[in-house]
């Protein structure tokens, strides 16, 4: 089916809905829509509570929050606060890499609980978080600072966790950060995003103890909403480093509290991921005038633009310096492009990613020549669907907080050569012989943000797409 | 530049480039504000001693690394084991996200559950709409034989009732009533996931034996396996074990097909599992083996009450468990242990003793979950190897009684000491003051072996980080000889690494 039937994916979409109850068909019917060229977004309803029953690939708020926003920041002791699970099918699973020991004066890798039992149910858990902040303080004395990240029964149960930082901190001298983030709040990871920003803004920003003795250049930038997976924000940070800008935090790959309590200093915020961490973004814009903008380090087309747009809010010698780093590094880009493009060319591809990829990455792919036939997000609002027209098609296949049954459906229907999506949904689609990369993990693989980054992009879908084993799963004997 | 097309470096070699060192290095001293080398060298090596240890040991509030999960997983992981069973979470969606997740690094196969996404408003209102709808939508969209149900901390804090609710949406029309909805509450803030297994299981078999009269006189057993990270070929193991005795069995929660279906083109949501008719005919069953007792107790509780004969084993492993094992069976059965599984016995005996070079007076430290950690030490100690530190985060006082009791069976077990309820941090601060040989555990114990260089042979869930363990057996005589040989493989190669250091014992024949 191609991208011109635009009415055979509608009715591809009518058939799947029709085998919900009406209830939940009328639900879904929203969220799922063939894009038309030329309108201001994709016509799809998103952040909206899913369909109980139907198999939401969504996580929670906690995920967002700890999993993704606080959980890199490297020299603070994030405490899963709850019982032992949210903590522990998390713990190292991001692949956020920060430099430090683990233990002594890095925590990013480490599963801290508070490992509720019935008894912290029934009478509370707010004196055993003291006891766990003092027992932190024995074990690990080099940390900067904590963050308590609230698991479901924490909300239910009428804990006063804010009363607790607060004291503690002043005990310790420590920043402690409460952050509300149970999972039953909000639709998906979405909230906890929003929730770890805020938190950010009033125990962090707020309370800034300043730099004493900081000095400032023209060219301080923070980089926001990279979290380092598989090593992207230094294979970011070089790029920006090589320009002429001082990166002066990262947000929140590979971070540190240092690096968040001075960023109130940076002439300018870059964000990547625009979904997670635009809050704080538009904060800092409003409480310190920084003003902020959105760039893509995803394949040589949107880097080269997004350098260039990045110096544009510089002066000449910034601007020199972009296209000295466009000049360095296109060469081998295209080097790239010519091993990869032959073998990738005409190539399609469905998505099914977080809250920004499904945008993000579709030039990366269109400079490989493989076209983006489906996407989607788990968590993105009306903002995200309208920046996604500036990358997508007329008839893409849209399809907003998809259940498994209805992405199964679509990739049986359009046979794809590639799905990135997670980790999830991974081996239901290998078992259906259609090549897959997880684009959360980036499958064990990355860097893929910058063009160090782009190389491997490029090499993976090369081995996705291409691998002999796609050939092998019909058996010779059954009849094609 | 270090990238290049013609070689491409991706993170493992990459971030080893000057550039890239020089990145860290500039980002570190200008950016970071950390501690400075000398301090933190000066805490990594106080860490490592024994002041600290006396600490780590001593905390009663924050678990650090602990080698457990939440009650909700080993349920899901029960209910995946029966036939076009639909896994169904009642609470917040991301529990049921993670539970996917968890289970899907380990085995590298999908995991189906659904969850009924309870929100803000579930949680003042209660979840019954969610269950009622979700019920609804789940049936419509996948047809299932059955439905099992289980809860997470949210459902558990708020009071949801299963039971009521169940029979409250099948009274709604959400699904026909003859469908089986067998549920268990599954609280993640008691127990871990062994106690999830019991529970859904002991769920599973009263809504098929509940009201019912037990009929005896039938040989038949069953055996329910418990949660088992390497149970795709476990449970085979068994199921060839019984039929070479010629033994008439159930296997109560069969994963082996759900966790290992083929890529031919089809997935398939639903494959193999225990048949629904099967759990029915369980009840007239001569008796019930568990195979791990705390994934059973209350299981095999129940299952007395009917007036079955039960027993339990501790994830036998090696020789005299597994003769132990099939010994019962046919004591049971009134089978005899046929020749073909005596072979295979001597064939087990045979590569121990093949091996005792090598094996012989190593010194272990053991985690994992309570029977794993006791057949793990028990099997060590029948190849002379020397069980030390053998800890379990979700052992109880039973389990280290029981350990103990193991340990002195052996004089391979005179230096061991159980370790219930402790962390993977508790265990660092062991490996650091008293220092073993190997580390036997799961993917987590990565970390132990970076920084002590002790080696880590990976042989229970989970394993994020190699590939396809599962897929061979590690009970019966036959899976005695797959741990046997991961174990020394390990050894020879940390001989043969150590070795080429000076290149003296760098031997061609060991």
């Amino acid at each position: 089916m191609s991208l011109d039937d635009i009415e055979g994916r509608k009715a591809m979409i009518e058939e799947v809905l029709s085998e919900y109850p009406e209830k939940a068909r009328k639900k879904r019917a929203k969220h799922l829509n063939v894009y038309e060229e030329g309108k201001p977004d994709c016509g799809v309803k998103s952040n909206i509570k899913s369909v109980p029953g139907v198999m939401t690939i969504r996580g929670c708020a906690y995920a967002g929050a700890k999993g993704v926003v606080w959980g890199p920041i490297k020299d603070m002791v994030h405490i899963s606060h709850g019982p032992v699970g949210c903590g522990q099918y998390s713990w190292s699973q991001r692949r956020n890499y920060a430099t430090g020991q683990m233990g002594v004066d890095s925590w990013v890798t480490m599963q801290v609980t508070s490992d509720f039992q019935e008894r912290d149910i029934v009478f509370g858990g707010d004196k055993k978080l003291e006891l766990v902040i003092d027992e932190l303080e024995a074990m690990f004395p080099l940390s900067k600072g904590i963050s308590i990240q609230s698991e479901c029964p924490v909300g239910l149960i009428g804990d006063d966790i804010e009363a607790v930082a607060r004291k503690k901190a002043k005990e310790i001298d420590k920043v402690i950060v409460p952050v509300r983030c149970e999972g039953f709040r909000g639709v998906s990871q979405s909230l906890g995003h929003h929730i770890a920003n805020d938190c950010l803004r009033d125990w962090v920003l707020d309370k800034g103890k300043g730099e004493p003795g900081f000095e400032g250049t023209d060219y301080d930038v923070l980089i926001v909403g990279d979290y380092n997976i598989g090593g992207d924000a230094w294979a970011s940070r070089i790029l920006l480093e090589e320009m002429g800008l001082r990166v002066i935090g990262m947000w929140s790959g590979d971070g540190t509290l240092a690096e968040l309590e001075r960023g109130p200093k940076a002439k300018m915020n870059l964000i990547h991921c625009y979904r997670s961490m635009n809050y704080i973004c538009r904060h800092m814009e409003e409480k310190y005038g920084i003003p902020w903008l959105e760039y893509n380090f995803f394949g040589p087309t949107q880097i080269a633009k997004s350098l260039r747009n990045i110096a544009a809010q510089f002066d000449d010698k910034i601007k020199e310096g972009a296209e000295r780093v466009i000049a360095k590094y296109q060469p081998m880009a295209d080097a790239i492009l010519a091993k990869f493009k032959p073998r990738l060319e005409g190539k399609r591809a469905m998505l099914y990613v977080g809250g920004l990829r499904p945008r993000h990455v579709a030039d990366a792919y269109g400079d490989l020549g493989i076209e983006i036939i489906g996407t989607g997000y788990e968590f993105a609002h009306g903002d995200d669907y309208q920046r996604t027209t500036e990358y997508i098609k007329g008839g893409t296949l849209v399809y907003d907080d998809v259940s498994g049954f209805e992405l199964e459906r679509f990739i049986e229907k359009l046979r794809p050569d590639l799905v990135g999506s997670g980790i999830k949904e991974k081996y239901a689609v290998q078992k259906m012989g259609v090549a897959f990369r997880q684009l959360h993990s980036w499958d064990y693989s990355g860097p893929y943000h910058g063009y160090d980054g782009f190389a491997v992009f490029a090499r993976d879908m090369d081995l996705a797409i291409n691998s002999p084993v796609w050939s092998l799963h019909k058996a010779p004997w059954k009849a094609a | 530049m270090p990238q290049n097309a013609e070689k491409i470096k991706d993170h493992v070699s990459l971030f080893a480039e000057p550039e890239y060192k020089e990145l860290f290095e500039r980002k570190a001293t200008q950016f970071e504000c950390g501690h400075s080398p000398e301090t933190v060298a000066k805490q990594a090596d106080y860490t490592k001693g024994w002041e600290y240890r006396e600490k780590n040991l001593a905390r009663q509030a924050v678990v650090i690394n602990p080698a457990k999960a939440c009650q909700p997983l080993g349920a899901a992981f029960a209910a995946a084991g029966f036939e076009g069973t639909l896994v169904y979470t009642h609470g917040s969606q991301g529990c049921t996200a993670y539970f996917r997740s968890h289970l899907t690094r380990h085995f590298k196969e999908p995991t189906a559950i659904v969850s009924d996404s309870m929100t803000e408003d579930a949680a003042v209102f209660g979840g019954l709409n969610n269950m009622v709808e979700g019920l609804s939508n789940a049936y419509a969209l996948y047809k299932p034989k059955m439905i099992a149900v289980h809860t997470t901390c949210m459902a558990e804090v708020i009071g949801d009732d299963l039971h009521a609710f169940i029979q409250g949406a099948k009274d709604k029309g959400s699904l026909p009533q003859e469908i089986p909805v067998p549920f268990a509450h599954t609280p993640s803030f008691v127990g871990s996931h062994v106690v999830g297994y019991d529970l859904m299981v002991k769920g599973v078999l009263s809504n098929f034996w509940e009201g019912k009269t037990r009929t005896a006189g039938s040989s038949k057993i069953n055996l329910i396996p418990g949660f088992d990270g390497y149970a795709v070929a476990n449970v085979r193991e068994l199921k060839r074990m019984m039929d070479a005795m010629g033994v008439e069995y159930t296997v109560i929660s069969d994963v082996s097909d759900i966790f290992d279906t083929p890529t031919d083109g089809k997935y398939r949501m639903f494959d193999g599992g225990t048949k629904l008719e099967d759990v029915a005919a369980a009840l007239d069953a001569k008796a019930t083996i568990g195979m791990q007792r705390w994934c059973g107790e209350k299981t095999l509780d129940y299952v007395a009450k009917t007036g079955q004969e039960t027993a339990s084993f501790r994830y036998p492993l090696g020789v005299s468990a597994t003769d132990e094992f099939l010994m019962k069976v046919s004591e049971l059965t009134g089978k005899p242990i046929p020749a073909s599984l005596e072979l295979e016995r001597g064939r087990l005996v045979d590569a121990i003793a093949d091996s005792i070079q090598w094996t012989h007076g190593k010194t272990f430290a053991i985690y994992g979950d309570p029977d794993f950690v006791l057949g793990m030490s028990r099997f060590v100690m029948e190849m002379g190897g020397e069980p030390v530190h053998c800890l379990s985060t979700n052992g109880t006082k039973d389990w280290a009684a029981e350990m103990t009791d193991l340990l002195a069976t052996s004089p391979h077990g005179a230096g061991g000491k159980a370790w219930a309820a402790k962390d993977l941090w508790a265990m660092r601060s062991l490996i650091a003051t008293e220092p073993v040989d190997f580390v036997i555990g799961n993917s987590y114990g990565k970390y132990l072996e970076r920084e002590f260089g002790v080696p880590l042979i990976r042989l229970t869930f989970p394993i994020f980080d190699r590939h396809h363990h599962h897929r061979f057996p590690t009970m019966g005589y036959q899976g005695g000889l797959r741990v046997l040989v991961t174990i020394l493989d390990k050894i020879l190669d940390t001989m043969d690494v150590e070795s080429a250091k000076t290149g003296i014992s760098y031997d061609l024949v060991r």
